[in-house]
């Protein structure tokens, strides 16, 4: 029989249709047949230990478990027999025995399978009358909570650690009734994944922690939303009480994020009820700002940016919604300046006349598991975008290969085939010498292949499907340009796909409707090309709308945002939270809504475009961003901002950006780059953002901010480096860079090359430093 | 519990393993290890165990069993899981003489209680406890398949049958 062949079962004496090999659970679940169960979930392994999908199947001579039952043709099976009954409540009873009746005070309680269950199969009274299980908690971090008297040993945690996560920390220890699912050394698990257990447990025993005893389940209204921390734009339900977000959980969707979001979408909810929150508009009189009317706020933004003119700057949050992008832009050049931009961590802007259309994955994010090798430029896929790298994992697990060439020895989830680990000003002649083994043009860079990049480059070349990622570290280095210039070249020598990955939860959505200083919506140039972030904040522009950013973390270059609040006749800043930059330079402060409080849409990596509504009121007197523009353009007189709804702003969009769809390849070549780092002996800075600091709202979420993939405050360095230069860790050591300084902990770390220091943009401390990438200089205080 | 790409799941290879036991109790772990295919090392996680016990004295400290899993590339759970499972693993010291009695229905029968009851009369230990000179602990045991000779207990490697009171005296005086 051909795999693809169908066979036909009989359920219940309904005629269903199935593939061979197919498990019956899948299979009655397709038909909407109801089976309980525990144990099995769709995306992993099958354990068939909780034996409560027991049926009924002819000429068997006991009950299956539908979970592992394979269908085979002809197959004729009972869900709902007597025997069949009699096999699930019976199991129900065993499983019930050890679980506490603790469902008053359990978290739990209310969207329970167990419960579900026991209200289907089990017994009305207890005929266990011995005493119960009690087991000891293990406090295994700030994001789950345990009560693992509760669990029933359905071991979908462990597998999900094994199988999804890639990293084993829970595990089944002790045997029988000592047996207890926990991490047996007591330590917070560090997976970027870890929440999802908190929906695979079936019952109480691991729960939200931050959500812990702060709402029953019916008390809670589910409403839709897409999360905005990374380019993949995971589709969660958001859970609310009161105007009051107080959970958020994965939405399925099997084309983005299947059934899994990664913890800083399920936690940075947190930083909504933050005391930093601005719910109130403020004004600068008298050197200090002042809460103020709407009315007063908006009159006196838009005659700031009124006289402005040609000299407004405009900085976007990359995570800004489609709607408010494509306002910023319609507002900043009616107002007659094109100096407007979303990149606003990137420092090299030199290939901008190249740049890509509308930048994306290079192929559907599903489609990143059946790649046979994969590059990695600059990327720590795992914590950058954690959704995607569990895609790329999935290729991985297929037999594909996985390489890199990163600034930091990076940990993964799967083994690097090939990896090169180097200071980031030699990134570009390792990724030059997988050209040069190609044949391939290397953007003017000579440089000899070894032996590493040769097998790279056959890697690519011999694989059916490839792709080569530039990640968040390449988007952010200096000589952008040139990587991307030499990945587009290597993608066209090999056949792979090249895929870009920048930072920002919007950035495709930003190219769509030109939050760039030189493209229009719909991709269309501007003839005459405004400044870029970088050069906006060189002093280049009097007046400066700061559009949800944080002036000290959200930017590559904090000393130049600093001269530039400084230098600055106006700053307007529209900003869901306060920061002590806003206090002492903005002029004019709008409290803006924050994730969801508002409507709109987000483009995400793969071209989705993903709508949602606001699920709350905005906090305080915060307005949503498209309103607050809305009427910034009203007041200043540009044309056509007469919009009712975001749906109308949606609409627009859809015409001056028709016809456009993700699209990596690069125009024709600006002349050839130099490369912008040198590659001298002086310390190098890395400073790829990490992953609890890339906006606002995942700084401000005190239990992400608990985790150990937290950046703790300090610079890192490789241990022969501190050895050379006298240093020990937890020295304190003073860190200059361009004319700015500042003191922290040093920490040791082999993963970093010798000659850097890996301090990440966004990181606590980093505020006083400059450019995230380029010359550091360390010495003991 | 059977999990797919468990070989996968520990990325990081321990690279120094000539620091891990000595010599001789690599060789021993390598000689199972070979049994098994290449990427399925960790099969020989149950000898490596045995073996490592009792080198170290009849007993796994967390350490020993952090070191079996570097050795084997496995997650450290993976070897506590496994550890924890099989009774004759030892997670708290032993004395040097293990002695396991079997207090199931054929001994219980043939008078395995009074035998419980001399050796703890004479070593002032119950189960579970080592005598204060680290000599003798006591460990009960289910069936260990000696029913014809029962009441039994195990020491080390050895069986020791027909149990009499008089018997187990001659029996631990005639150990060090």
């Amino acid at each position: 029989m051909s795999d693809d062949a169908k066979i036909t079962i009989e359920v219940d004496g309904q005629q269903l249709e199935a593939t061979p090999g197919q498990m019956l659970i899948e299979i009655t679940d397709a038909a909407g047949i109801t089976v309980p169960r525990f144990c099995y979930h769709k995306k992993l392994t099958v354990a068939a230990n909780c034996r409560m999908c027991l049926v009924e199947v002819e000429k068997a001579p006991k009950p299956l478990p539908a979970c592992a039952t394979p269908v085979t043709d002809g197959m004729k099976v009972h869900t709902r027999s007597p025997l069949a009954r009699e096999a699930q409540k019976g199991t129900m009873e065993f499983l019930l025995i050890n679980h506490p009746l603790d469902c008053p005070i359990c978290d739990q309680g209310g969207e329970c399978e167990l419960q579900d269950v026991a209200v289907g199969y089990g017994s009305d009274v207890s005929r266990y009358h011995e005493r119960k299980r009690v087991v000891r908690d293990e406090d295994i971090g700030p994001l789950i909570a345990t009560e693992m008297t509760r669990c029933i040993h359905c071991t979908r945690c462990v597998r999900f650690g094994g199988e999804i996560a890639g990293l084993r920390e829970l595990g089944a220890t002790g045997r029988g009734e000592h047996m207890r699912i926990g991490v047996y050394v007591e330590h917070a698990v560090s997976s970027e994944l870890s929440g999802n257990i908190i929906d695979l447990c079936p019952v109480g025993a691991l729960t939200s922690r931050p959500f812990q005893y702060r709402a029953r389940a019916w008390e809670l209204s589910q409403r839709d939303s897409v999360a905005l921390h990374d380019g993949v734009g995971a589709n969660v339900h958001v859970h609310v009480r009161r105007n009051q977000i107080l959970r958020v959980v994965p939405r399925e969707n099997e084309a983005v994020n299947e059934t899994w979001i990664a913890d800083r979408e399920r936690f940075s909810y947190q930083a909504l009820q933050s005391e930093e929150r601005i719910v109130q508009p403020l004004l600068r009189e008298n050197g200090a700002l002042r809460e103020a009317a709407w009315e007063e706020a908006l009159a006196g933004a838009a005659e700031a940016l009124q006289a402005a003119g040609s000299g407004l700057g405009t900085l976007v949050s990359p995570n800004a919604t489609l709607e408010e992008m494509f306002l910023s832009q319609r507002l900043s050049r009616g107002l007659g300046s094109s100096h407007i931009d979303h990149r606003l961590r990137q420092s090299d802007f030199r290939g901008d006349a190249e740049d890509a259309p509308m930048p994306w994955t290079g192929s559907r994010f599903a489609e990143l598991s059946s790649n046979q090798a994969t590059l990695l430029v600059g990327s720590w896929l795992r914590k950058d975008q954690p959704l995607l790298n569990h895609r790329l994992r999935q290729s991985v697990l297929a037999g594909g290969a996985v390489m890199a060439i990163n600034p930091v020895d990076y940990d993964f989830n799967y083994p690097l085939v090939e990896s090169v680990v180097t200071r980031p000003s030699e990134m570009v002649s390792a990724l030059a010498g997988v050209a040069a083994a190609l044949g391939a043009d290397a953007a003017g860079v000579t440089v000899e292949p070894d032996a590493t990049q040769r097998a790279m480059a056959q890697r690519l070349k011999s694989a059916g499907q490839g792709g080569i990622l530039l990640g968040v570290a390449a988007h952010l280095h200096p000589d952008f340009s040139l990587l991307r210039r030499i990945a587009a070249n290597i993608a066209e020598a090999t056949g792979c796909n090249l895929g870009l990955l920048p930072p920002g939860a919007n950035v495709a959505g930003a190219h769509l409707v030109g939050v760039l200083p030189h493209r229009y919506p719909g991709g269309r140039p501007v003839e005459q090309a405004g400044l870029d972030a970088m050069t906006i904040l060189a002093g280049n522009c009097k007046t400066l709308l700061l559009f949800d950013v944080d002036p000290e973390f959200d930017v590559a270059n904090p000393a130049l945002m600093k001269q530039a609040l400084a230098g600055a006749d106006k700053v307007v800043a529209i900003s869901s939270f306060d920061s002590p930059w806003l206090r002492e330079h903005a002029d004019i402060v709008l409290p803006l809504a924050a994730f969801g409080e508002t409507s709109g849409t987000l483009v995400n990596l793969q071209g989705d475009w993903q709508s949602f509504c606001g699920v709350v009121e905005p906090k305080g007197e915060a307005r949503p961003g498209w309103k607050i523009l809305r009427v910034l353009g009203n007041l200043t007189g540009v044309s056509g901002f007469d919009f009712l709804s975001t749906e109308e702003v949606i609409n627009e969009i859809r015409l001056e950006a028709a016809g456009m769809t993700p699209d990596n390849r690069l125009g024709t070549p600006v002349s050839t780059l130099k490369p912008e780092l040198s590659e001298s002996d002086e310390l190098q800075r890395v400073g790829s953002v990490a992953i609890y600091d890339v906006d606002a709202m995942t700084r401000r979420s005190p239990a992400l901010q608990a985790t150990p993939d937290a950046w703790t405050p300090g610079a890192r360095v490789h241990s022969s480096l501190a050895e050379r230069l006298g240093l020990v860790a937890g020295d304190e050591v003073r860190l200059s860079q361009a004319g700015c300084s500042a003191s922290l902990p040093l920490q040791l770390d082999d993963r970093v090359p010798d000659k850097c220091v890996w301090l990440p943009m966004g990181s606590p401390g980093s505020e006083n430093l400059a450019a995230g990438f380029g010359p550091i200089s360390l010495e003991k205080c | 519990m059977s999990i797919r790409n468990e070989p996968m799941v520990r990325v990081k290879k321990f690279a120094d393993k000539s620091s891990l036991f000595t010599a001789e109790i690599r060789a021993e772990i390598d000689r199972w290890i070979a049994k098994y295919p290449d990427e399925w090392k960790q099969s020989a996680v149950m000898a490596a165990l045995r073996i490592v016990q009792d080198a170290n004295g009849g007993s796994l400290s967390q350490e020993a069993m952090d070191q079996v899993a570097d050795y084997l590339d496995m997650p450290p759970i993976a070897v506590y899981e496994v550890a924890t499972f099989y009774s004759m693993y030892e997670l708290k010291p032993v004395g040097r003489h293990k002695i396991c009695l079997c207090t199931n229905v054929s001994c219980m029968i043939n008078g395995s209680d009074d035998i419980l009851a001399h050796l703890q009369k004479r070593l002032g230990i119950g189960f579970g406890e080592v005598t204060e000179d680290g000599r003798f602990s006591l460990k009960e045991v289910e069936c260990l398949g000696a029913c014809g000779g029962a009441p039994m207990m195990q020491i080390g490697p050895r069986y020791f049958e027909n149990l009499t009171p008089e018997l187990v005296d001659s029996i631990l005086d005639g150990l060090e």
